[in-house]
């Protein structure tokens, strides 16, 4: 009983932030603050009309988009060979393919930039951005891939070449086809991290700003806080849309493949 | 070196398609890494880089005191944070193991993840909003009379920090234990029980122990990416809360002294991987006998 209270209240100490977000974005004055001072949409309306954060909007989907399909590409790749057979190195080949999962973002983020920058000579642009973050978002989708290429039983596929399908046809009609969910699920996933990402983004940003720097600029200007109160409530419900979307994928996904449902998206 | 062994098909379409995301990981990620070791050893004038070797970067870092203290400071953060993290989140993964009912434990642990996904600088922000001087738990104290004005020890200092990467870090502590707790032997238990063990004794001889590789991936999983972090620090730290990854940060874009921004992060690194690497020895007992 005592423990249930405890996780209860564990549960407000998570959420405590963003339940406040709404508070705020609808609260009639400029200071982020108590008391709240009356009810407004204000904020939401001069969300509408800032031309400079909807092309950074623009430039974060557009980003996350590709970083979504490239993720999930290699993660396809990883999670594939991960359910064939093993050979030597294969387990520290892996490793060294989720080791961003555990890499601090810095680290990843100034040793990508003094690639690019001072070896390479190259200007920063979304590309670089979507470079780095396909790279930490390949292991997020490596873990989702792999929890649907696991639960796939391989008799499927093997039946399929027995009836004389080929290798590649016998993968795009049995095998894709149960673990496209998985597939959504990974895209979803590695959109919502690339959206989101900031520390890298910062140091490969080039002229054009994503979303959260754009973000971070605006974190040190008091008044354009109600502002930011109220693109974080829209990105937080459609963080938490996305990602509903993304767990039922997931969870038919492991449905589909007859297997029992064992854990969320790590 | 043992003989190669020719290869089965299936093994050589496991390694070609491992070889795409591999490539993929050596070019961004193992090249770069070796590029900021090499920087590390080479000095820079406002725009010009000097390639000659020279050690130079590192002995500063060894003689300014400023940088020590920070890497210190730094360490004693991750560290704090990993603790107060791990600890919370145990309770939490031991109730959704074993208290929720097996269907139920996908929607709990998707209730966990969700403020994990949602905009990382504007939930930092909003502890501002929380701890702040007119903050929610500011006004809300005085409100009830438990305090006459203020607390101010709670926004722009280490704690700050503290609290708000403790936050951060939630789901990626409670995740790994969950798994681990998931995979023990419900029937162990029973056993130990039907031979007299307390509920508390149980826990402590058998569920703790065999839940000790999770912990250590919880604890892994916390400290090292902590270390990286110069959003919190920048944002809720004020001018004492400053740490490591705000100096690499300053001198990467600010300074314009890469070379010793790689310094800086190069022995940030190493630091981090010797702990966690003594760390990991610390508890390999616990770990041994596991594949």
């Amino acid at each position: 009983m005592s423990l249930r209270v405890y996780v209860i209240a564990y549960l407000i100490f998570l959420y405590a932030p963003i339940a406040l977000l709404p508070v705020f974005a609808f609260n009639d004055g400029t200071i982020i603050a108590f008391p709240l001072s009356g009810f407004t949409t204000q904020w939401f309306t001069e969300l509408t009309q800032n031309a400079a954060l909807h092309a950074a909007v623009r430039n974060s989907l557009v980003i996350a988009a590709c970083t979504a399909v490239f993720a999930t590409i290699l993660g396809l790749c990883a999670a594939r060979a991960g359910a064939m057979s093993d050979f030597r190195g294969k387990k520290g080949i892996t490793g060294f393919i989720m080791l961003p999962l555990v890499l601090p973002e810095i680290i990843v983020a100034v040793s990508l930039l003094v690639v690019l920058r001072q070896v390479l000579g190259l200007s920063l642009g979304n590309w670089t951005i979507i470079m780095a973050h396909v790279l930490i978002c390949t292991p997020f989708s490596i873990a989702i891939l792999n929890g649907a290429f696991a639960a796939l039983d391989p008799a499927m596929e093997e039946a399929a070449l027995d009836l004389g399908e080929s290798r590649w046809s016998a993968f795009r009609l049995v095998t894709l086809p149960l673990v496209m969910p998985g597939i959504v699920s990974s895209m979803l996933i590695a959109f919502t991290i690339s959206l989101d990402e900031f520390i890298i983004a910062f140091f490969l940003t080039g002229a054009n700003p994503t979303m959260p720097v754009y973000i971070w600029g605006l974190l040190r200007f008091p008044s354009s806080l109600p502002v930011i109160m109220a693109l974080g409530t829209i990105l937080v419900a459609l963080s938490i849309l996305l990602l509903t979307i993304a767990e039922i994928f997931r969870r038919r996904g492991v449905r589909r493949a007859g297997g029992t449902d064992t854990g969320g998206f790590l | 070196m043992a003989r190669r062994t020719s290869l089965s098909p299936d093994q050589t379409r496991s390694i070609t398609l491992l070889g795409v995301p591999f490539a993929y990981a050596l070019l961004l990620l193992a090249v770069p890494l070796g590029a900021i070791i090499l920087f590390s050893f080479w000095t820079q004038d406002f725009m010009t880089v000097d390639t000659t070797f020279t050690t130079a970067n590192y002995r500063e870092i060894w003689d300014s005191p400023i940088y020590g203290l920070l890497l210190q400071r730094s360490l004693m953060v991750s560290g704090i944070v990993t603790a107060v993290t791990v600890v919370l989140a145990y309770p939490v993964a031991y109730f959704i193991s074993f208290h929720v009912k097996p269907s139920r434990k996908s929607l709990w642990l998707f209730l966990i993840t969700i403020p994990f996904w949602t905009s990382y600088l504007i939930r930092v922000f909003l502890w501002k909003v929380i701890l702040g001087y007119n903050g929610v738990i500011n006004s809300g104290l005085l409100e009830l009379g438990v305090i006459t004005e203020p607390l101010t020890f709670i926004l722009y200092n280490v704690n700050a920090v503290i609290i708000t990467l403790a936050h951060a870090f939630a789901p990626f502590a409670i995740l790994p234990i969950f798994v681990v707790l998931e995979k023990i032997d419900r029937s162990l238990l029973e056993a130990s029980q039907d031979l007299g063990e307390s509920k508390f004794s149980t826990f402590l001889r058998i569920t703790l122990p065999l839940s000790m590789p999770g912990v250590v991936g919880a604890v892994l999983i916390v400290f090292i990416p902590t270390i990286g972090d110069y959003v919190t620090p920048e944002l809720m730290g004020g001018a004492g809360g400053k740490l490591i990854a705000n100096m690499i940060q300053t001198q990467f874009l600010q300074l314009n002294n890469a070379p010793l921004g790689a310094a800086l992060a190069v022995v940030a690194m190493l630091c981090v991987t010797a702990i966690s690497l003594i760390f990991v020895f610390l508890n390999r007992k616990y770990l041994r006998g596991r594949s």
